[in-house]
């Protein structure tokens, strides 16, 4: 119906060899690199120039990621997007095969996988705003706990001795105007915060603490690129779904009338697709092993 | 096939339209818009500028003092002062007229407007290669620059950080605008990766036949080029503002080295991050977007050149390896930004290296045009003499950028007037007249009409006359040791010294605002009253004057095969002084 009909919509041309939404999207992902490129970069810069002792939160005794994330959750989610890598190419194999039922149901084991890893996500990410790093102003020892301390050597050279505890605020106590006065807390038995013999909670004054902060962004910078990098990554899979949703709902109409068109476009979604793992294979390895 | 556009209802015809034709029209005018905008902020910090603390004009006062605007950018001084620019007012003017006359004037208008209208024409294009792409693109364009505007309606005002936005200062900075700004920057990002992918695959892969790529016009070339460059470029500054964002809203630090103290207090935070970190990211993007500015005002150019001196551009392939070279080079050069951070001598070397050789293809660029007029017998139409004054006012921008480039003298220049006429010589009489040239040039192929000649040639005169009574004095004041983003230069005495400098400046601002009364008069009488032309008014080569003025939706009538390279004119022994590209 339309006036215009663009050359090598669907027909590869013959010099790239692909047809415009295949060079298209190649584009796309060549941007997302440069994207994801300078993230990882920014983690390489604050990596490199974080006084010691501060990575990946102040206290750690090893400068990994496992320190305070949990590398068996990633792992299991690592699964899930490999497999769904496969799922994906099954489909658009199917499809290309003219096995439009198969090729659907591909999509939409992929569009499940991709579910399950947001869900396992969602667990990692509630658990990091659950956790908390209290530090004082100065030694605190209280009901048989004490503070724990390192010295951070600042970038101009100075060094700063820092108190301070992880664990899980139990409960919180509030003076009449709303104001916290002081918290029940339950610190850390690993990792050397606290001692595994009197885990028990304790009540901190707030006059006490210099700054309280949970696991989130604003936990330390390595925490900080943890949530824009995985965050970022999120929204990818996220927009993976809907896209995927979008052709399992629509893909029907299309395929009677231009089956190519359709593996095409599936084909496209498929590069993202693995893509979107790819981005992944690089950062479980970065902000959960190394 | 062209009845096809007159079926559709009025909103998808020039609303959402996904006709490449419409699109670059609706991108040049609200581009054109925000040009307007944007230096009508700069006048009013000029006022400032040249008068220190008085009142400002009753229109201007009046137009400012609107309730939410007012509050931060006007002063209401007691007894007969009257209304005057707050320090806050100028700072967020001065931001906001950066920010908009980059990423919301020049690039949508050169890449956006030019691009989108001409470059499917000249590659004999029936559209973009993904139409509503390129519809999506203007949708998120308009979108982001509304929301820039906005705020400047709220508490506190627009983004007042420079349009550098450099932290700490930005991440520190209280109010809602400079969120705002990167809300909106990241918008402006979408848009501009949405355009470059559907401008390299058209390019590509929608050559119509015989077609080469040695055959394209070097417009087409300079938007290659620049495609590239806002794909790759653009995303790492996407980063960048998320991380910002983050640090504003969401409490992170990958800017704050922690420690700050402000007011007196120390602020919360984890700390750990780099401010420089910040500077890098920026300018990896902010560099090459020195060369999407310029590169499509060559192109623009080029093809004026070639088309009114009647013979071949001089050494078009030299032009085409240049422009690609510049564009892998302007990759590198980033940091020359940044000789006063401290970074270390080493990095600093490399960066002056490659500073001075990617003058090299600037260079070739600009001799082999000014090459190509030599022997010609030149018709002095309004574009060609904005495309005259551009090459030695491009040269002068470029010329005055060497010293900013060498460690040694960019210390005493950095942050002055200097650098400021540096890249205004670039982007105002350089790029802005570069559009110019294309506005009068395209003009009859978008609407079917020619531009008055005589008003256009006013329009010139004053603009060529003034927007050097603007720029020139910077240079004067910059090495008397004036600081860019100085509220009241007469506040030190070497400013005092040359007040007068800044008093010029402001007069040619002003001369400048008017000078652009006959460019408004003639565009729009000329839309409906101009002199009717045919396909080819110019008698041009390339392929968009081989497609009726205006094109139909689709474009060409029948599609276009090409036997000739792109400025065949006055050939031997033809019988007209120009060979079109397409084969009749």
């Amino acid at each position: 119906m339309s006036a215009t009909v663009i050359p090598y919509d669907v027909k590869p041309h013959p010099l790239t060899g692909m047809y415009n939404g295949k060079f298209g999207i190649w584009l796309f992902l060549a941007s997302e690199i440069m994207l994801f490129g300078a993230l990882f970069s920014t983690y390489v810069l604050l990596r490199v120039g974080a006084p010691e002792g501060t990575w990946p939160i102040a206290g750690a005794a090893t400068t990994r990621g496992d320190e305070i994330l949990n590398v068996a959750l990633a792992a299991l989610n690592t699964a899930f997007l490999i497999t769904s890598s496969v799922t994906m190419v099954l489909a658009w194999a199917n499809l290309k095969m003219m096995n439009f039922k198969k090729g659907q149901t591909m999509l939409l084991v992929t569009v499940l996988l991709a579910s399950a890893f947001l869900v396992v996500k969602y667990f990692e990410y509630n658990a990091k705003f659950h956790h908390y790093a209290v530090t004082f102003n100065e030694h605190f020892e209280h009901e048989g706990v004490e503070s724990n301390t390192f010295t951070a050597t600042t970038p101009a050279g100075t060094t700063k001795t820092i108190h301070y505890l992880h664990g899980h605020v139990e409960s919180t106590k509030k003076n009449a105007e709303g104001v916290i006065e002081s918290y029940e807390f339950l610190p850390d038995a690993e990792h050397g915060h606290g001692d595994a013999a009197t885990h028990k909670a304790v009540e901190i004054p707030a006059s006490e603490i210099a700054r309280i902060t949970n696991y989130g962004p604003g936990g330390s910078t390595f925490l900080g690129c943890y949530f824009v990098i995985t965050g970022l990554h999120g929204l990818h899979i996220i927009g993976g779904i809907v896209v995927m949703l979008y052709f399992l709902a629509t893909g029907s109409k299309m395929w009677k009338t231009q089956p190519d068109k359709y593996a095409n476009r599936i084909e496209c979604t498929g590069l993202y697709w693995h893509f979107v793992d790819l981005v992944w294979i690089f950062l479980f390895p970065v902000l959960y092993l190394l | 096939m062209s009845d096809h556009s007159h079926d559709l209802p009025f909103w998808k015809k020039y609303i959402f339209s996904v006709d490449h034709k419409v699109i670059g029209i609706q991108y040049t005018i609200t581009a054109l818009l925000f040009l307007a905008f944007g230096f009508g902020l700069m006048l009013v910090m000029r006022y400032q500028l040249a008068y220190p603390n008085q009142p400002l004009p009753g229109v201007v006062a009046s137009v400012l003092s609107e309730p939410v605007v007012g509050e931060v950018v006007i002063n209401e001084a007691t007894g007969e002062t009257g209304k005057i620019l707050t320090g806050d007012g100028y700072n967020a003017f001065g931001a906001m007229h950066g920010t908009i006359m980059v990423f919301l004037a020049i690039v949508p208008l050169a890449v956006g407007g030019f691009g989108n209208f001409v470059l499917p024409l000249q590659c004999g294009a029936p559209d973009m290669a993904f139409p509503r792409l390129n519809m999506a693109s203007y949708w998120t364009y308009l979108p982001g620059g509304i929301l820039m505007l906005f705020g400047f309606f709220v508490k506190g005002g627009a983004a007042n950080n420079g349009w550098t936005s450099y932290p700490p200062l930005s991440i520190i900075t209280p109010t809602l605008g400079q969120t705002i700004w990167l809300l909106g920057m990241v918008i402006l990002i979408t848009s501009s990766l949405l355009g470059s992918v559907n401008f390299i695959v058209t390019a590509v892969q929608l050559r119509v036949q015989g077609l080469s790529f040695f055959r394209l016009p070097f417009f087409v070339w300079a938007q290659l080029v620049t495609s590239f460059l806002l794909l790759l470029a653009f995303p790492p500054l996407e980063a960048a503002g998320l991380l910002q964002l983050m640090d504003r809203v969401a409490g992170t630090s990958f800017f704050d080295p922690g420690g700050l103290i402000i007011s007196g207090v120390e602020r919360n935070t984890a700390g750990g991050g780099s401010p420089l970190l910040w500077q890098h990211l920026f300018w990896f993007l902010a560099h090459p977007e020195v060369y999407v500015l310029i590169l499509p005002g060559l192109g623009i150019i080029a093809e004026v050149i070639a088309n009114n001196t009647r013979k071949p551009l001089w050494g078009y392939k030299s032009l085409v390896y240049s422009a690609i070279f510049l564009g892998f080079m302007s990759f590198i050069v980033w940091a020359h930004h940044m000789f006063m951070t401290g970074m270390g001598t080493t990095l600093s070397t490399f960066f002056q290296a490659t500073t001075m050789i990617i003058s090299v293809p600037s260079v070739i660029i600009l001799t082999c045009l000014v090459i190509s007029l030599w022997g010609a017998k030149i018709r002095f139409t309004t574009p060609m003499l904005f495309a005259l004054s551009f090459l030695p006012m491009f040269a002068i921008g470029g010329l005055t950028g060497l010293p900013l480039g060498l460690t040694a003298s960019d210390i005493h220049l950095h942050d002055t007037y200097y650098v400021i006429g540096h890249f205004h010589y670039v982007v105002a009489p350089g790029t802005i007249f570069a559009m110019f040239a294309g506005i009068y040039y395209w003009f009859p192929k978008a609407s079917g009409r020619k531009m008055n000649e005589w008003l256009g040639r006013i329009h010139w005169l004053g603009s060529f006359i003034f927007i050097n009574a603007v720029f020139m004095p910077f240079f004067f004041m910059g090495m008397a040791g004036v600081l860019r983003r100085q509220f009241d230069q007469t506040e030190t005495l070497h400013g005092a010294a040359v007040q007068g400098l800044s008093v010029m400046a402001t007069w040619g601002a002003i001369g400048l605002a008017l000078s652009q009364l006959p460019f408004v008069i003639n565009f729009f009488w000329s839309m409906f009253a101009g002199e009717r032309v045919g396909a080819n008014p110019w008698k041009a080569t390339t392929l968009e004057w081989t497609a009726p003025s205006p094109p139909p939706h689709g474009n060409f009538d029948a599609v276009p095969v090409v036997a000739r390279g792109p400025y065949e004119y006055s050939v031997p022994g033809e019988d007209e002084d120009f060979s079109m590209q397409a084969t009749a």
